[in-house]
């Protein structure tokens, strides 16, 4: 076989430093063949391994009693929702492939975290994705924002999943990076959970999917790299092609396939493809994997080893099969039309062996290279930026004389604009489960039976399915879920920017009725060798798990993302959060916004922190946008005041009298309560715009711009009829959290009085600023 | 009434459609493709998704399932079939139903709820919706737009085949109405004898208020109005 040699700059090239190429020499006991030199590249590789983050990420808070899979077990984490049920769910990144092929790269990225959750065992019943692009003036960022969205929407919906929620966020720092985090959950019985585990000596393993070609190879090495403008032409054939409908076909014949009971450990072939599924499953078991690569299926001519070993192509599974029940996976798989090859078996070497017509081509110690990769405790420095960033006070900017401008101008913003244009490309309610869709606070997605992976089947030698496992028709859930992070105020303080991603998807999910049960988090970053950079890592974790902790959403697993920088620079640090919540009764769902003229606005939370210097207005979009200036301390999050708020905003739905609760975040109380006013949509060019007074004089002596548009945390808007408004205030006091009649809902106007001035505004005009903003930026 | 949903390789409103049914308390079960009968269905759906995924032309692979034939010899026995969203393409391609449904004027994929009005309240598919009603329901489609010969529209139109048409809250078919820029606004058609229809809408993400609407109860049943009086009359 003509391998290349193995010199120094082979193994450079292949991202592994003399000290890890002498560590792997050590495992091996002999030097490593080319084969074995790709494999642990990528098994290596960050986007693999975690080996800058893994202590980072051994602080986050992970367990919890509603925790049935937890952080580092599995392919997702697993939380019980109740009567036998669970979800599995998580978030994972897609970044560096949508940056050179940002159609295939995102919708790979759709591709990878189904399949992750269908080899948990759990039917896909949802998906969400948080999106990061450079400034949309730029033809190249439109092209790149155009080609995801697309790509998403091309995957999410042939495989028939529905996209319910997600953000977007448009700045400088992620031109030429673009974010694609993408979230998925799926639903399944306690009874039904998946394990990624070779067990069974003597098990055949079973590979299944579409043949291997040589898309995506080695693309977890490539996560694992910085962006330069090389990037785009070396790097395309790094990026994965995707086919959702076979995908699809893949996912229900794994279904029906568990069911049988014939699966003993079950993985998708992801990152680092045939590598990564066959070395973590025998890790995770304690047992050896042998296979045989003229019998893995190939759509390219004279694939070599290496090759083979490290292709990502896509929607591929390898699946561990009980000796004896073979027979099974041929009929399912045959029944759809999906190929299928028995290429090896379990054995109890511990090892990972790969055979080419009988040569050894590689030859590993499992446990050793999935679970003893190399581990480091990057060396953190405080960045030199933030001392400016402390520095500043609201003493150089004048305070606002032109309100009614302002407000139109951030409502136009693309951060805070109307994102229909993206979500009107999802399908957003296939399944029949959206109860609310793109457009509030959070999803909500109802759960019934046909949420469920088929049951298990009853065999001649199988006891019978038991009562539990077959639930009522009627069964009803409902789950909340959000993606956030405001990557501003993690540059400005990573500490407080991190305290506060989670902080607002757990207000996000109050608003819509929810209890939080739990987070993934997709930590998005630049170069972890970079001392400053990896300080805002270290410092994002540090403020995700105090909140997390606070707030008792543990973490349940999720996605590093390092790398992540161009020549232009790196990104912002973006820590994105998706929390996932559960609202007992369909009664308590609530929407954001105004139902009714005559109801009264309340604004729960105090209006400005009187403790910050910067009246709220610190990372602020109104800094932002209307000055030009990206500084400031963000606002301070009170992790106590936090989730007394939050309990309240829960208890007062509870009680019946809510009709509608916004969070206040980007923009302030201005956008926010605008926002109210103009989200109801009906259908297609029709909304339901509703008006609201706002009566904001008994705040004295503020700022007019920190009033209406400073971003003090834990702020929530709601409404309620006119005979409930007393109550409702009174409710919230004996809750602990302040509360201020700001208003009143109705007319075709928002008009709003502060002791400065009063401003109006047509909320015909505003909508249309507000809703086409992104459509007319991307030219229709 | 047992109502047959027909399952292609990702058929993906499969499982909704026989939710939807099932909720209206009729019986309705998944038939695989690969089946060469429709045993004792009172009614067939073909629902929407992506069948084969759109390899080819939506539809145009689907067409040549094995239950195909099965639904082609059902319908010109006068068995009543349904297609919706991609369904709707499959009947176009099998010959069930006139002209062809093709990429979206805005040349991007459309989710969103939508008005209709019905043109035709003769029809299998229509009879038990309430005069002057508009049906307030989701599409969800890249290739929704409806698209035929001006001989066919002419035809369509003589023999009220046009069954359903975009319009606005008001009722008005305008263009700005339209998802797809389907000719004539058309969202639904049925076949000269009335008893294939298909839309591009989908009435069985419309049959539950908790998901925003309910009218898409009106068609479905209007199909079980229309065979009730066919077995009553039967029977009698």
């Amino acid at each position: 076989m003509n391998e290349p040699a193995i010199t120094p700059e082979l193994v450079a090239k292949h991202n592994l430093t003399p000290e890890e190429f002498a560590r792997v020499q050590e495992i091996l006991g002999r030097p490593p063949s080319y084969t074995e030199l790709g494999i642990f590249s990528v098994m290596w590789s960050e986007h693999c391994s975690y080996k800058n983050t893994r202590p980072l990420l051994k602080t986050f808070p992970t367990r919890s009693p509603r925790i049935l899979v937890g952080a580092g077990e599995e392919n997702a984490g697993i939380m019980d929702i109740g009567d036998g049920l669970a979800i599995a769910f998580k978030m994972e990144s897609h970044n560096h492939p949508s940056a050179v092929e940002p159609f295939q790269g995102a919708a790979t990225g759709v591709g990878g975290i189904v399949r992750d959750i269908f080899t948990m065992g759990a039917r896909p019943i949802c998906s969400m994705d948080s999106l990061r692009f450079g400034d949309l003036s730029s033809p190249e960022v439109r092209r790149l924002f155009g080609g995801v969205v697309a790509g998403i929407a091309h995957y999410g919906n042939c495989f028939g999943i529905p996209t319910v929620g997600g953000e977007v966020y448009f700045d400088r720092s992620f031109e030429g990076n673009p974010l694609v985090n993408v979230f998925c959950l799926g639903v399944l019985r306690h009874s039904q959970i998946a394990r990624g585990a070779a067990k069974g000596i003597g098990n055949p393993v079973f590979y299944v999917g579409p043949a291997t070609g040589r898309d995506g190879l080695a693309g977890a090495a490539f996560a694992s790299q910085d962006l330069t403008e090389e990037s785009a032409d070396q790097q395309r054939g790094a990026v994965q092609v995707g086919d959702p409908f076979m995908e699809k076909l893949v996912c229900e014949a794994c279904l029906e396939l568990l069911a049988t009971g014939a699966v003993a450990g079950m993985q998708d072939m992801g990152a680092a493809g045939l590598t990564c599924s066959t070395c973590e499953t025998a890790a995770r078991a304690g047992t050896g994997i042998e296979i045989e690569l003229e019998k893995v299926p190939q759509r390219a001519p004279n694939m070599t080893p290496y090759e083979i070993m490290l292709s990502e192509s896509q929607e591929r599974m390898l699946i561990i099969v009980h000796k004896g029940r073979e027979e099974e996976v041929k009929r399912i798989f045959d029944k759809w039309d999906l190929p299928w090859a028995e290429i090896g078996v379990v054995t109890d070497t511990g090892r990972m062996v790969v055979l080419n017509h009988g040569q050894a081509v590689a030859d590993i110690p499992a446990r050793k290279i999935a679970d003893e990769s190399p581990v480091y405790q990057r060396e953190a420095k405080e960045p030199a930026y933030l001392e400016a960033v402390r520095a500043f006070t609201l003493a150089s900017v004048p305070d606002t004389t032109k309100p009614e401008e302002d407000l139109k101008t951030l409502l136009n913003w693309p951060t805070i604009a109307s994102k229909n244009w993206v979500y009107r490309q999802y399908d957003h309610m296939v399944r029949d489960g959206s109860v609310v869709c793109p457009g509030s606070d959070a999803a909500v997605v109802r759960i019934k039976s046909d949420s469920l992976p088929p049951l298990p089947v009853q065999t001649a030698d199988s006891a019978a399915v038991p009562v539990s496992e077959v639930l009522p028709e009627s069964l009803e859930k409902f789950v909340a879920m959000t993606s956030d992070c405001n990557a501003t105020y993690v540059y400005l303080d990573p500490y407080e920017g991190g305290k506060a991603a989670v902080v607002e998807a757990a207000r996000n999910l109050a608003c819509s009725g929810a209890t939080p049960l739990g987070v993934t988090d997709n930590l998005n970053f630049g170069n972890p060798h970079n001392p400053e950079l990896f300080w805002q890592l270290r410092e994002s974790v540090r403020g995700l798990g105090d909140a997390c902790r606070a707030l008792n959403t543990p973490v349940t697993g999720g996605n590093c993302s390092l790398y992540n920088q161009s020549p232009a620079g790196p990104i912002d640090p973006t820590p994105t959060v998706g929390m996932v919540g559960l609202i007992d009764k369909a009664e308590h769902i609530t929407t954001q916004w105004f139902k009714d003229a005559g109801d009264i606005i309340i604004l729960l939370g105090e209006v400005v922190d009187g403790q910050d210097p910067l009246l709220g207005l610190g990372g602020s979009a109104y800094l932002q946008r209307i000055h030009g200036l990206k500084t400031g301390l963000p606002p301070r999050c009170d992790l106590d005041q936090a989730r007394t708020l939050h309990e309240a905003v829960r208890s007062l739905i509870y009680g019946g009298r809510i009709k509608s609760a916004h969070d206040c975040s980007e923009g302030g109380l201005a956008v926010a309560v605008a926002e109210c006013c103009l989200t109801h949509h009906v259908a297609r060019e029709t909304q339901s715009l509703i008006g609201a007074q706002l009566d904001l004089t008994s705040f004295e002596k503020k700022r007019v711009d920190a009033l209406l548009f400073g971003e003090t945390q834990s702020r929530v808007v709601v409404s309620t009829s006119a005979v409930h408004a007393a109550q409702v205030v009174a409710q919230a006091g004996i809750l602990g959290v302040k509360a201020t009649r700001i208003g009143v809902v109705g007319g075709d106007a928002l008009v709003v009085k502060t002791a400065a001035g009063e401003w109006r505004w047509a909320v015909a005009d505003l909508f249309d600023g507000w809703w086409n903003a992104l459509a007319r930026a991307m030219g229709g | 009434m047992y109502f047959a949903v027909l399952q292609f390789p990702a058929s993906n409103c499969d499982q909704d459609a026989v939710h939807a049914l099932r909720l209206l308390g009729h019986k309705a079960e998944l038939l695989w493709h690969k089946e060469t009968s429709l045993g004792n269905a009172d009614a067939v759906i073909c629902p929407g998704g992506f069948s084969y995924g759109d390899y080819l032309r939506c539809g145009a692979i689907a067409r040549f399932s094995p239950v195909m034939q099965a639904v082609q010899q059902f319908a010109s026995n006068g068995g009543m079939v349904l297609g919706i969203c991609n369904g709707f393409q499959v009947l176009c391609e099998a010959g069930l139903l006139p002209g062809a449904l093709i990429r979206n004027r805005s040349l991007q994929f459309r989710c969103e709820h939508i008005f209709v009005k019905t043109l035709n309240r003769q029809s299998p598919f229509t009879c038990s919706i309430p005069e002057d009603k508009l049906l307030r329901i989701p599409v969800a489609h890249g290739e929704g737009c409806y698209f035929a010969d001006s001989a066919t529209l002419e035809k369509l139109q003589a023999g009220r085949q046009i069954l359903w048409e975009y319009c606005d809250a008001r009722g008005q078919v305008i263009d700005t109405a339209s998802p797809n820029g389907s000719l004539m606004n058309i969202a639904g058609i049925c076949n000269e004898r009335g008893n294939v229809a298909g839309l591009m809408p989908h009435p069985e993400r419309a049959c539950e208020l908790l998901l925003g609407s309910d009218d898409g109860r009106f068609i479905f049943e209007s199909m079980i109005l229309t065979l009730s009086q066919k077995s009553a009359a039967r029977a009698a």
